[in-house]
């Protein structure tokens, strides 16, 4: 059994010791913080599978956003804890775990039965990835082979940002979501607000870029910018904008809207919907990828903040 | 035991321990937290074939690589919308159940002109 062999099944088991954890543990907040951990280990597994890609966007968005929205949902939602009720008894656990375990053997069995030689889209890809101009089979995979899912996941992730809105009372409408943090100005995280931005939009941006041809791409530097956002408004640092601004409605629909532009062009420039000129695709990915970054950047930070709290112009 | 084996059998118990809390625990926050157990489990059993699929110089197939980032984003999209409608519900009744009978004897003056 070789070194790495042996590191793996470490991972392994270290993963399911924090899910296990984040399904047994007593309080919410507990759970949630073993949540964070658990993406953070998993994001490990991913790289350990050569998907780096995926292991960016799973310890940003997976772990990181995730792990934040459910942390401060956690510390909301203590006060009800003790009052919620038991739940189903211990016959109909016993009975749910062993529904359970059997959907896992069933899985595992599955697993085990894979067919020797794997289908693989992996050939087609590469064979047809020189004509999109980028190096990085994910990223022409996302913005170009299946550029469709990207898309419409643009859309779902607006649709959600105007679910989360609408959950707002009437009087707050337009106004600034979540509380107003304020922190004494000389405290630490205020400092880090104030020094850490800088570098982490220059890391966002570089994602984006470098995305091209090596791991990385719009989602995780999108993510990246939206982390510095989230951490300027709970510093205190600049309050979160009113969702009735023009500028942020603008900005949130533009990634969408222009690749839905370049996808209809492309109807009549290549023949279909969604197709790029060979000669200018590169150019024209870059072109959806820039807006794109705005949108995802400004969707997941709001997405984090919450519905509107405060009325606008109030403070 | 190969690599994808052993990570395979790991999304298998994952899905396995997201099902049992998303169905068993009464609170619906611990249900969503054991629902994103659930689903990164089955990103992971993606990942595993996604690996399977390794091809000269790539070391996955990047179709599958490429729908679990767009997957994760809807995940984190969703459940960002389902912590909002629970916090609402707290607002709105002082209590974060989907217990009915809980709810109705939570917040009776609400109901009053």
């Amino acid at each position: 059994m070789s070194l790495v062999h042996v590191l793996e099944v470490a991972l392994a088991v270290l993963v399911l010791g924090a899910a296990g954890w984040t399904i047994v543990a007593r309080s919410t907040f507990a759970s949630a913080v073993g949540f964070v951990s658990y993406g953070l280990l998993l994001a490990l597994v991913w790289v350990q599978l050569a998907a780096i890609d995926v292991a960016l966007t799973e310890a940003a968005i997976g772990s990181g956003l995730t792990g934040v929205l459910l942390l401060s949902a956690a510390a909301t939602l203590r006060v009800t804890e003790r009052r919620s009720g038991a739940g189903p008894g211990l016959p109909m656990r016993v009975f749910a775990a062993i529904c359970c375990g059997l959907v896992t053997a069933a899985i595992a069995a599955v697993v085990l039965t894979l067919p020797e030689v794997a289908p693989t889209l992996a050939p087609e890809a590469i064979a047809a990835l020189p004509a999109t101009g980028v190096g990085n089979p994910v990223t022409g995979v996302l913005m170009a082979f299946r550029a469709l899912d990207t898309l419409l996941e643009k859309f779902v992730l607006v649709l959600a940002l105007i679910g989360v809105w609408s959950l707002a009372p009437d009087r707050c409408w337009g106004g600034h979501p979540g509380l107003k943090h304020r922190l004494p100005a000389d405290g630490v995280l205020p400092f880090f607000a104030r020094t850490l931005p800088p570098f982490g939009v220059l890391l966002g941006i570089h994602l984006m870029w470098t995305g091209a041809d090596h791991p990385g791409g719009a989602f995780q530097g999108g993510t990246v910018l939206a982390a510095m956002w989230l951490l300027v408004m709970m510093a205190g640092v600049r309050d979160a904008p009113a969702i009735r601004e023009r500028w942020l409605r603008l900005a949130l629909v533009s990634g969408p809207v222009v690749f839905l532009a370049v996808g209809l062009a492309g109807m009549l420039a290549a023949g279909a919907f969604l197709a790029y000129p060979v000669d200018i695709a590169k150019p024209l990915i870059l072109l959806i990828e820039v807006p794109m970054l705005l949108t995802i950047a400004l969707a997941l930070g709001l997405l984090v903040a919450g519905p509107p709290e405060r009325a606008a112009g109030s403070s | 035991m190969s690599t994808v084996t052993l990570f395979g059998l790991c999304a298998a118990v994952l899905i396995g321990l997201g099902l049992y809390g998303a169905l068993t625990h009464p609170q619906p926050l611990r249900k969503l937290v054991a629902f994103n157990l659930l689903g990164s489990g089955i990103f992971l059993l993606f990942g595993v074939i996604a690996r399977r699929g390794a091809w000269s110089t790539v070391g996955g197939d990047p179709v599958p690589q490429a729908l679990v980032i767009t997957g994760i984003v809807v995940a984190f999209a969703a459940t960002a919308l389902a912590v909002a409608l629970l916090l609402r519900l707290f607002k709105e009744s002082g209590e974060a159940t989907l217990s009915p009978a809980a709810r109705t004897h939570a917040s009776p003056e609400r109901h009053q002109p």
